[in-house]
C-alpha cells in the first residue's frame, strides 16, 4: 500500500474529486427543497429549480421597470467599482507606507506602534464615524474596506521588506546605492509580486466591508439587493447572488493569480510552485 | 601606505566581546585568507571592513583613511549566498552599480550612456566566462554561475579592496577549482587586495598571500564571553611556492 500522502490524482479522477462535492452540494439541496415542498407547496426558504430559473430571469435577464436597467448588472458594476477603487487606493497606500516601514527603522520607530494600534480597531464599529464624517455616498463605503484591509496590507508588506537578506542590502550599498536607488530599484521591485499575494489574501475581507457597507447605507449594489430582499424572504434571489459574489471573489482571485505569475517570472522559477 | 591597518582593535556586542587586541597591516595588492573555527569573528572582522560595525575600542585605517562606518563602492563583497538580486537578470545585476552611479536620482541609464555602460557590462561578462548567460535570471544559475555574477557585480565598480565571506563553501569541487583560477586572474590583473574568509585550510593557502589565524587566546570557562578572539597566527607566502599549510594550523581547523 502507498502512503496515502504519495497518491496523487491526475486526468479524469482529478476533474471527479473536483466536481464531487459540488455535485453533491447539489443533489442534497434539491432533495431538501422537493421534500419542504411536498409538506408545503409555497415553501419560501428552499426554493425550487423552476423559482431560481425564474428569479436570475428577472434579475439577469429582463430590464428592470423603475430603474431602466438590469439590475444584476447595475448592482454588479456599483459593487466593483466601490471595490476597485478602494482596493487600488490600498494598493497604493500599501506599497508607499510598507516600503518606507520596511526600509527605514528611523521610521518604523516612529509609525510602527501607531499602524498596529490601528489595525487592532474593528473597521466595522468604525462604521458610524465614517457615515458621519463623510456621509451616506460612496466615498464612506470606499473608506471602509480601505480602513478595513489597508493595515493588514501595511503590516504585511513591511515584514516582507524587512525579510530581504541583509546581505542583499549591503550589496546594493557596496555598489554605490543611496536610499532611493534601494528603495525604487531593489525593495520596491522585490515587494510587488507580494503585494498581489497579499492582496489575493484581502479580498475576502474587502468583499465582507462592502456588503456591511452596502446593507447599511446604499441603493444599489450586490449587498443593497440581498438585504433589501431578505425583507420579503426571497431566497431565489439572495442564493443565486451569493453564487455570484463567491464567482465574483474566485475570478479576481484567479486573474491576481495570473498577472503575478506572467508579471513575475523571476519570482516563480520552473520547478518551484 | 598600508592598504589596511587595524590597532588595538575590539568589537564587543553588548558584554560579549566578540574581536579583542587585533593588529593587522597588510599591504595593497595582498591576497589574505582569514581562517579560523566556527564562532571565532572571521564575518565579524569582514562586516568590520565593510563598515558595517564600527570597532568598539581602536582604531581602524583603509588607506591611510579612517574606515567609514557604512558600506561604499571602495570595497566591494561577495557573499556564500544572497550576493545577486533575485529580480534583476544577470546583465541588469552588473549594470546596477553602474547606473546608480550614473544616475542618483533615477538609478536608470538610456540612450548613448546605457549603450556605452552594457559594453562594459558585456566585456566584464565575458570575462568571468557568463558572456552566453546574460538574459537568465539568478534562479536559473548554478550555484557557480551566480558566485561569477558576483563577482562581476562587484568589480565593475572597480573597488580597491574585495571582501569575500566564505564565497565558494557551497560549491563543488571541480566548479572551486575553476573559481580558484579565476579569483587569482582578477586579483593580478586588478591589483586588489582581497581579504577572503574561508573554512577550508588548502584553500586559504593556495589563494592568499598571506593566511591569518582568528582563535581565543585566553579561556575562561565560567564566562566564555569574557574573553574575545584575535589573530594566533599570522604568516606571509610566496604564492609562487604553492604553499602548504603548516601542521599546527591544520590541528587548529581539525578542532574547530
Ligand atoms: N549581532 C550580533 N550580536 C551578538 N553577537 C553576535 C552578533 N553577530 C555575531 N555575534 C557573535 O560573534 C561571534 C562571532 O561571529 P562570526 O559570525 O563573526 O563568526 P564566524 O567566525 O564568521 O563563524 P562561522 O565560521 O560560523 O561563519 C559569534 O559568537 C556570534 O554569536
Ligand atoms: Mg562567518
Amino acid at each position: 500500500m502507498r502512503r496515502l500522502l504519495n497518491v496523487k490524482p491526475r486526468g479524469g479522477v482529478l476533474l471527479f474529486l473536483s466536481v464531487l462535492p459540488f455535485l453533491a452540494l447539489a443533489l442534497v439541496y434539491v432533495m431538501a427543497s422537493e421534500a419542504r415542498h411536498a409538506i408545503n407547496p409555497s415553501d419560501k426558504i428552499l426554493p425550487t429549480l423552476e423559482a431560481f430559473a425564474r428569479a436570475i430571469n428577472i434579475m439577469a435577464l429582463q430590464v428592470d421597470q423603475q430603474r431602466g436597467e438590469i439590475l444584476l448588472w447595475m448592482d454588479t458594476q456599483a459593487s466593483l467599482f466601490r471595490l476597485g477603487v478602494a482596493l487600488g487606493l490600498s494598493m497604493l497606500i500599501t506599497l508607499v507606507l510598507g516600503l518606507l516601514l520596511g526600509l527605514l527603522p528611523a521610521l518604523r520607530a516612529l509609525a510602527g506602534p501607531i499602524v498596529t494600534a490601528i489595525a487592532m480597531a474593528p473597521p466595522i464599529a468604525l462604521l458610524p464615524i465614517l457615515f458621519i464624517l463623510l456621509g451616506l455616498g460612496e466615498t464612506a463605503k470606499i473608506a471602509l474596506i480601505m480602513i478595513g484591509v489597508i493595515p493588514c496590507m501595511v503590516r504585511d508588506l513591511t515584514a516582507h521588506v524587512r525579510s530581504i537578506p541583509e546581505e542583499l542590502l549591503i550589496k546594493a550599498q557596496t555598489l554605490g546605492a543611496n536610499t532611493w536607488h534601494i528603495l525604487t530599484r531593489i525593495a520596491l521591485p522585490q515587494s510587488l509580486p507580494r503585494l498581489i499575494d497579499i492582496l489575493r489574501l484581502q479580498l475576502g475581507p474587502a468583499w465582507v466591508f462592502l456588503i456591511a457597507a452596502e446593507a447599511i447605507a446604499s441603493d444599489v449594489g450586490l449587498g443593497y439587493r440581498i438585504f433589501l430582499v431578505r425583507r420579503y424572504l426571497s431566497m431565489d434571489i439572495i442564493l443565486p447572488y451569493v453564487v455570484w459574489i463567491a464567482l465574483l471573489a474566485v475570478t479576481l482571485d484567479f486573474l491576481l493569480a495570473q498577472v503575478n505569475r506572467s508579471a513575475f517570472g523571476w519570482a516563480h522559477p520552473k520547478g518551484a510552485r | 601606505m598600508d592598504a589596511l591597518k587595524l590597532t588595538q582593535v575590539w568589537v564587543e556586542y553588548g558584554s560579549k566581546i566578540v574581536l579583542e587586541r587585533v593588529n593587522l597591516a597588510v599591504s595593497p595588492g595582498s591576497f589574505v585568507s582569514i581562517v579560523g573555527p566556527s564562532g571565532a569573528g572571521k564575518t565579524t572582522l569582514l562586516r568590520l571592513l565593510l563598515g558595517q560595525e564600527a570597532p568598539t575600542r581602536g582604531k581602524a585605517m583603509l588607506f591611510g583613511e579612517k574606515l567609514r562606518d557604512e558600506p561604499g563602492p571602495d570595497r566591494g563583497v561577495v557573499f556564500q549566498r544572497y550576493s545577486i538580486f533575485p529580480h534583476m537578470n544577470v546583465r541588469e545585476n552588473v549594470l546596477f552599480g553602474l547606473e546608480c552611479k550614473g544616475s542618483p536620482v533615477f538609478g536608470h541609464l538610456g540612450g548613448k550612456k546605457r549603450r556605452a555602460a552594457l559594453d562594459e557590462v558585456d566585456a566584464m561578462l565575458a570575462s568571468v566566462g557568463l558572456k552566453d548567460a546574460r538574459k537568465l535570471y539568478p534562479a536559473q544559475l548554478s550555484g557557480g554561475m551566480q558566485q561569477r555574477v558576483a563577482i562581476a557585480q562587484a568589480l565593475i565598480m572597480k573597488p580597491k579592496v574585495l571582501l569575500l565571506d566564505e564565497p565558494f563553501g557551497a560549491l563543488d569541487p571541480g566548479v572551486r577549482a575553476d573559481m580558484h583560477v579565476l579569483i587569482t586572474d582578477i586579483w593580478r590583473t586588478n591589483g586588489l587586495t582581497i581579504f577572503m574568509v574561508t573554512h577550508d585550510i588548502k584553500e586559504a593557502f593556495a589563494l592568499g598571500t598571506r593566511v591569518i589565524a582568528l582563535d581565543k587566546a585566553r579561556h575562561d570557562a565560567q564566562a566564555p564571553n569574557r574573553y574575545g578572539a584575535t589573530i594566533v597566527y599570522d604568516v606571509k607566502l610566496d604564492r609562487k611556492a604553492n604553499a602548504v599549510p603548516p601542521p599546527e594550523i591544520e590541528a587548529m581547523a581539525a578542532g574547530a
